[in-house]
This record gives structure tokens, sequence and C-alpha cells, in this order.
């Protein structure tokens, strides 16, 4: 049809005009070598006191920008994309199932970090490297609504295993491990538990128990999970949820009026462990001011800030970890864990699997 | 001419062209090999096929729903009509990830139809449908309805008068004069539902997955960047046909029709018959959009009090660097500067569609400029990361770029509103002017400008209600410090606790009611002699 053609040559014309346009001075003069500005690259999660960022501007000297760029997956992606001209020069908040992709990407170039020694060493997984610095750590696991289970005189699960109990048979919501950081941490959890071999059978029998599936964090918890607040507002029916261990003292710190005990336990053998680490920028512009915020994110003034704000654990040996968490959100004592290059190697097929095995 | 072909070409076609070849390139070679390898995959088809056939279903309802409120509309006088036609465009413009919130609160557990009857629609493709007509009543109200209330009444009671049954002289008459309005209205709704993200996303669950969600996940949480180009491909080639056909509709509808005052075409109800209807549709409104909109409402207000609007002033929440009610001031000044580009870049084309000498190629062009609406904004979202990263064009971190993204969506809905008045200006006026020594400047400003100027008011506030409610390229490129509303709710959303879901209700709220006051202000100005088509 002679419509599609015109389309055609107005598309192609488009693009000649463009490419014109764009293509004939892109030589850039942005030598500025010194530069008073640190540019810091997050997800959306990332928050941090302001008190506590001024305080390092003015000891560094350096001022502190932040650009958040969508959630965990999304902003490691973004900084991919643009590693040859990075949008800063830090990047905070990959994770160990996300971080072979960055590494092999080359997304980060190598820097000890100044007090690296205070870092517990099980959270240094680039050790030989030293191409990202752990940060942070949380534990995502099964949340249960403490109501429904005394309501029905029901222990709550506590591990993999009960979780496919009768008497848990269409309680659990998670979410979509192909979509979802939670939900792919929930599935290496039991990939690292049960093995290669054994893990898709216990989706089997999870699935027979009436396991639901939904996209994302937000719909797991807020519409599904009836021990939250949003969730009890939706008259939520699902009493177990894959979400964080740091999410009941959120539901306390974030009550209104705050409940004097947390609405939601953790079950402690549910858990995998996730640790998010920064790096500095391969192509950063401002390396000196970089590094100097690398240090930053591991001095205990900032560790101790982080959790009431990101909902995660310090990874510093010694920072205080404030009473909320000690009391509501303990870390899981025996999480399960895996290498990430292991991560790497089976994540695509087993998130394929999983979803033929769970979606279809 | 040239400012909306370089607008387009920079903000628009190459940054979509940079990231789909970042895509087929890999090492320095096309892989157009990929093209079938991709489409022959059968989950991909699956994805292909449920996408098509959830769009039709979706327009047809849409139409079976809408239409007799287009006719009640247009043909019908009640109090509160003018607040009603503003409040039912409200989710047209609302940020999906806030109304699939609502509408499952609705339709899904515990939602109203599960009190009343036990039905629960959360897990099946019905609530995808519902939700669509729900987000495109409005088109088809607009659309149709604009047209009717201005069809003349007497063409179909000549036809009475001359014999024919009520239900001829509506077939014979009325039908086809309203037939390319209905056309083109079915394949906006098409267009909308075949590109549906937000609806899908949230209703769907993981089991249902339209094009443009595909293209979501593959591009933001795969990183399958071939894959996900090759799904842009095609749904850039769908949309293309979607659009071309459209435009063929809309240049039949051009035919000259009898118009007259919407104003004197409306009348009270007579009759048990019109009553019926009146109360029918006033029913279907307030359970289909009404209800929706009035759940978040409650839930905002939920709390102690006013307390989550209370706690939007207070930047002690911790997830933003600034109270969350900031974001309303940010979310005005974006819209604003995106109102004015859009204004600007949609005036522009509209005015060189609209001369005479324009070539088919050119009116081509009219197409073109709706592409924004047909692909994902994710795509440019990263296109614009890749593209508009190096001098003259460095804009990745300049504020700027927020309401570049947002005019994109506006620009379209410029040239709509503005396009059949510029048409409607009779030329010779022009030529008139031009003959006793008027400037094309001075032609403009003493002809042109008094008779579109209406138009051009309706042609901003839309543009500004769309600004204020886009959401996937916002969030994409929004600073931290200057969140918009919806990147606001949806942070909010982000994070466990009471305080945060209500919050995110409050601000969900304001939103609506601002959209919903822009739109009503929009009504009152609206054109007295032809009408736009959104």
């Amino acid at each position: 049809m002679s419509t599609t053609k015109k389309l055609a040559a107005v598309a192609v014309g488009l693009g000649l005009v463009t490419l014109s346009a764009c293509g004939s001075s892109s030589e850039s003069g942005s030598g500025g070598s010194e530069s008073k500005t640190v540019t810091l690259v997050s997800h959306d999660s990332w928050v941090a006191s302001k008190s506590v960022i001024a305080a390092f501007e003015k000891e560094s000297g350096y001022k502190v920008r932040v650009l958040k760029s969508g959630d965990a997956g999304q902003a490691v992606n973004k900084a991919i994309l643009t590693k040859d001209n990075p949008q800063g020069d830090v990047f905070f908040g990959v994770d160990n199932t996300l971080l072979s992709r960055a590494l092999d990407n080359d997304l980060f170039q190598s820097y000890e970090a100044k007090g690296l020694e205070q870092v517990d060493e099980q959270y240094q997984l680039d050790e030989d490297k030293h191409r990202v610095t752990p940060i942070d750590y949380g534990d995502i696991c099964v949340n249960y609504d403490k109501k429904y289970f005394a309501d029905h005189k029901l222990t709550p699960p506590a591990s993999f295993d009960d979780l496919v109990e009768p008497e848990y048979k269409n309680l659990l919501v998670t979410e979509n491990a192909a979509t979802s950081s939670p939900g792919l941490g929930f599935l290496l959890g039991t990939a690292a538990k049960y093995g290669d071999d054994g893990w898709q059978d216990y989706w089997k029998k999870l699935k027979a128990n009436g396991v639901k599936v939904v996209d994302g964090w937000e719909q797991a918890y807020n519409e599904e999970f009836s021990g939250s607040a949003g969730g009890k507002k939706a008259k939520a029916d699902r009493p177990l949820v894959v979400s964080y261990a740091s999410s009941p003292p959120a539901e306390v710190i974030y009550g209104d009026p705050k409940p004097t005990t947390a609405p939601t336990g953790v079950a402690t053998a549910t858990c995998f462990r996730q640790v998010e680490f920064a790096g500095l920028l391969s192509n950063a512009k401002n390396s000196k001011g970089g590094k100097a915020l690398i240090d930053f994110l591991i001095t205990k003034r900032f560790q101790e800030d982080m959790p009431l704000n990101m909902f995660v654990y310090p990874v510093v040996k010694g920072a205080a970890v404030p009473a909320e968490f000690t009391q509501y959100g303990p870390p899981a004592e025996d999480p399960e864990t895996m290498d990430p290059s292991k991560i790497a190697a089976d994540r695509d097929q087993w998130v394929k699997s999983w979803t033929s095995l769970v979606l279809k | 001419m040239a400012l909306p072909v370089a607008f387009f070409g920079v903000f628009f076609a190459y940054p979509v062209a940079a990231i789909v070849a970042r895509g087929l390139k890999a090492d320095g070679a096309w892989q157009l090999g990929r093209l079938w390898d991709v489409v022959a995959q059968p989950d991909i088809r699956h994805v292909l096929w449920f996408t098509t056939w959830q769009a039709l279903a979706s327009t047809g309802l849409t139409l079976l729903i809408a239409l007799p409120g287009a006719y009640v509309f247009a043909r019908f006088d009640f109090p509160g009509k003018q607040p009603l036609r503003a409040v039912v465009t409200v989710p047209f413009v609302l940020p999906t990830v806030v109304v699939g919130t609502a509408f499952l609160a609705l339709v899904g557990r515990g939602g109203l139809l599960d009190e009343w009857w036990g039905v629960r629609l959360d897990t099946t493709v019905w609530a995808i449908l519902l939700a669509h007509v729900f987000f495109n009543y409005a088109v088809v109200v607009r659309t149709v309805g604009g047209l009717w209330a201005q069809l003349d009444p007497r063409q179909e009671e000549a036809a009475r008068m001359l014999g024919a049954s009520s239900l001829k002289a509506w077939r014979k008459v009325t039908l086809p004069a309203l037939a390319p309005a209905v056309a083109a209205a079915a394949l906006m709704v098409f267009l909308f539902t075949f590109t549906s993200f937000g609806v899908v996303q949230i209703l769907g669950g993981p089991t249902f997955s339209t094009l443009e969600v595909e293209i979501y996940r593959q591009t933001s949480e795969i990183f399958d960047l071939a894959t996900a180009a090759v799904l842009t491909i095609v749904q850039f080639v769908a949309v293309g046909t979607i659009l071309a056909v459209h435009a063929w509709t809309v240049r039949r509808r051009e035919t000259a029709l009898r118009l007259v005052d919407a104003s004197v075409t409306a009348r009270r109800p007579r009759g048990a018959g019109q009553w019926a209807l009146l109360a029918g549709v006033l029913a279907t409104v307030v359970v289909l959009v009404l209800l929706p909109l009035a759940v978040l409402v409650q839930r905002s207000l939920d709390g102690p009090g006013f307390g989550y609007y209370r706690a939007l002033t207070s930047s002690d929440g911790g997830t933003f660097l600034v109270p969350p009610i900031d974001a309303i001031g940010n979310s005005l000044e974006y819209a604003v500067a995106a109102t004015a580009i859009a204004v600007l870049i949609g005036g522009l084309a509209a005015a060189a569609l609209t001369r005479r000498d324009a070539g088919r190629l050119v009116r081509g062009f009219d197409a073109l400029l709706m592409l924004p609406l047909g692909v994902s904004a994710v795509t440019v979202g990263f296109g614009f990361l890749i593209a508009l990263d190096e001098p003259p064009l460095d804009l990745r971190s300049s504020w700027i770029l927020v309401p570049l993204a947002q005019a994109l969506v506006g620009v379209p809905f410029v040239v709509r509103t503005m396009l059949p008045v510029l048409r409607a200006v009779d030329v010779r006026l022009r030529e008139a002017a031009a003959v006793l020594g008027a400037s094309p400047w001075r032609v403009w400003r003493e002809v042109d400008l008094p008779m579109v100027r209406r138009a051009l008011l309706v042609a901003a506030g839309f543009a500004f209600a769309v600004s204020l409610g886009e959401f996937g390229a916002t969030v994409f490129i929004a600073r931290p410090d200057n969140p918009t509303l919806p990147v606001a709710v949806a942070r909010l959303l982000g994070r466990a606790g009471e305080l945060n879901y209500g919050q995110a209700m409050a601000l969900s709220t304001i939103l609506m009611v601002v959209c919903a006051v822009a739109l009503l202000v929009l009504d009152r100005l609206r054109v007295a002699d032809r009408t736009g088509e959104f």
C-alpha cells in the first residue's frame, strides 16, 4: 500500500535529518578535571539522612549529587547502557543476584576502599579485584500475619519445608521471579536449599499447595498480604508473603498510630541473603571524589544511618542497629546464600524453568 | 514544519532508533536474523496473540458500554452534566499505577462485586477488559459524543416526517454521519489497549502480558535488548498500521456535515425510555468510573483525621529528600513547561498540516505525530539515556528532559484538537488579508489567532493534564530531588508501612483533583464550532 510506503519514507527522512544534525559535533569539551561535585547513581530505594550527607560534604569538600534511576534491576541496566559515558561517578545498589551482570560488562574499576578491613569478610564477594565494595545486606524471607495465625490457632510456618504442608494451603503469595527481585531471591533461596535437582520438585509441591504469584512486590505486599497496612484496607486474604526481614520493623515505624508490637513476623528459615554493593564507575569523571564517597559509605556514621532509611543492615563490624530492628526484625541466623558466579551461570535457565513450571 | 520535524527527529526518532540499533547490533554487525527467531518463539507468539485479541475485545466492550454514554452526554441536558463529563475523563489522564490499584478494590477480593455477589475478577481477563473500558470511556464519549452533539437533529426529524421509522431514520441519517467518528474512536481505543501497560501489569499478573509489558520486561528486567528491539519493531509496525487506518478514517470524516451548536441539540429527556437510558448510563458511570475513584479517596482518608495529608508536608518520612507535598509543585512546573513545548510544536505542526499546498508527505506526518502514543515509554526512556548523552545534546541530567518526554505525549493531543479548527478557517480570509498587505505574522495574528484561541486553550489544557499524569517516561528520568506526583506515588507504594501507603493514596487523590479541575476548566472553554477528537 502506498500509505505504508509513505510512512516508511517519512521515517527514513526523519532518521537522516537527525543523524546529520547530531553526528556533526560530538567532541565534548568536558575536561573539567577536579570537579567539586561527586555524583552517586542509585536505585529508587536510596535514602540517607541530610545531616549525614552534609557531614561528608563538609569534611571532604565535595558536593554530593544523587541520581535515582528506577528499581534495582533497571538502575543496573541503565548504568550498563551508559557505561562509556556514565551519568555519575559511583554506582550504589547492585546486589549479589545482579553482580555478575555488572562485572561481566566492566561496569566498575578497581578501588580498595579505606576501612575495608572493618567490613565483615563474608560479604566481600569480589575480594581479589575490589571492583565493588559491600555496603549493606538484607534478607528476603516469608513474612506472616500474626493476627491470622492467632485467630486460626495455627503455628506460623518457619521453614521452606513447612510451606508445602497442607495446613498452609492457599496462604502464600510470592512475586514473579522473572520480574521482581524478592521473587528471584525466593527462587534462589529454594535452589540453594534443595539444590539443582530438587528445587523444581519443591516448586511443584508449592504450586499444588496453592501458591499465588503476582508480578511485583507492591502488589504482593500491599494488595494480597493480609498483614500489611495496605493489605488490611484491601481486605487481603493471604497471610504469608515473600518480603524482607526488615518489613516488620517498617510496619512499626510507619504505623499510624505506631503499634506497640509488629503486626507481622518472619519465617526465619525461609531467608535468602541479599548483599548490596557500591563501585567506582569505569569512566567516572570525578574518580577522586568517587573514591572518597565509597570510603564514606563504609564509615560507621553512614552505616548506622542506613537501617532506618533503607531498611537494610550494616556490613561494618560493630555498627549499631536501631532498637526496632533488633526487636522486630533481626537478620536471619542461617540464611541461604549463593555464589554470584553460580547465580550468573544458572539464573536465566532457572527463571525459564520456573516460569514454565509455575506460571503455565 | 521544520521545527516539529526536528523536534520529533531529535527527541523521538533518534533515541528510539538508537536503542533499537543497540539491541540489534552485536559486535558491530546487524543481526536481522534475530527478527524471525524472536517472533517464532511460542512465548512471544502467545504475547502477540493475547495483545491483539484483548485489544479487540476491549474495544468492542468499550464501544458497547460507552456509546449509550456518548448519546446521553450529547443529547440530554441534566444537572451536573459538565462536572460529570470532566470526571469521566479523569481516568484517561491518571497514571495507571494508581488507578489499577483502585480498580482492583472494585473487582478484586473484598471489592464491591465480591461483597454483593461474591464475584471476583482479579485474576481473570475480565478485570483487564473492564479496566480498559474505565480508562477509555471518555475517548468514545468525547470523540463520538462531541460530533453527535453537533449533528443537526432536524435531518433525522425530516426523515421521520417523510415516513421513515425512527430506526430507519437513525440508520439512514445519523449512523452514516456518525460512523467515521465511531471508527476513529474505536481505532484510538484499539491503539491504547493494544499498547496497554499499567493495567495489564497490575491486573494481569504474571500470566497475561501485552507487547508493551513484554518490551518493558525484556528491557528493564531481563536486559535482553535484542528481543526488546524486535518487539519494539513489531509494535511499531502494528501501531503504524493502526494510525494509517486512523488517518484515513479521519480524512473521510471531514466530509461536510451540517453541524449546529451543541447547546441547541441537547434537551431534557422525555418519556420513560429516555429517562431509563439516562439512568442506565449514569449507573454505569457511577459503578465503572466513580466507584474506583471513590475508593482512592476513601483510602486516603482512612487514617486518623487528615493524617495522611498532614504527613505529606513533613520530610522525615525518609522516602524523599523533600516533603512529598513538594511533588505537587514539581509536577505543576514540569507540566507547564511540557505544555508550552507541546503547544508550540503541536501548533506549528497543525498549522503546517492545514496549509493548502501541503503534499501527501506532509499529511503522512499527521499520522506520524501520533506514534509516540504507541511506542513503549521504556524504549523512549532508554533511548534518551544513550542518545542524548553528548554535547551539544547532553540532556541526561537536565531538568528539561522530563517536560520534553511529557511533551512527546502531549503533542498528538494538541494536533488533534487544533487541526479541525484550523482547517475550518476560511482560506479566503487569509488570502484577503495578505492581498491587503498584511505580513504573514499579521495574518496569523489577526485572522487565525482569534479563531483558534479557544482551541489553543483546550489543547493546552489537555496537554497539561496528560503531562501531569505521564508516568512511564518520567519515572525513568525524573531527578530524585524533584519527583513528580505519579513518581512520588509509585515510590511511596514501593515501601512497607501504613503511613507510606496512606500518603500514596492521599497524593493520588490530590493528583486526581488537580486533573479533574484542569478538565473542568477545559470543558468551560469548549470550542463552539467544531470539536477536536479527544
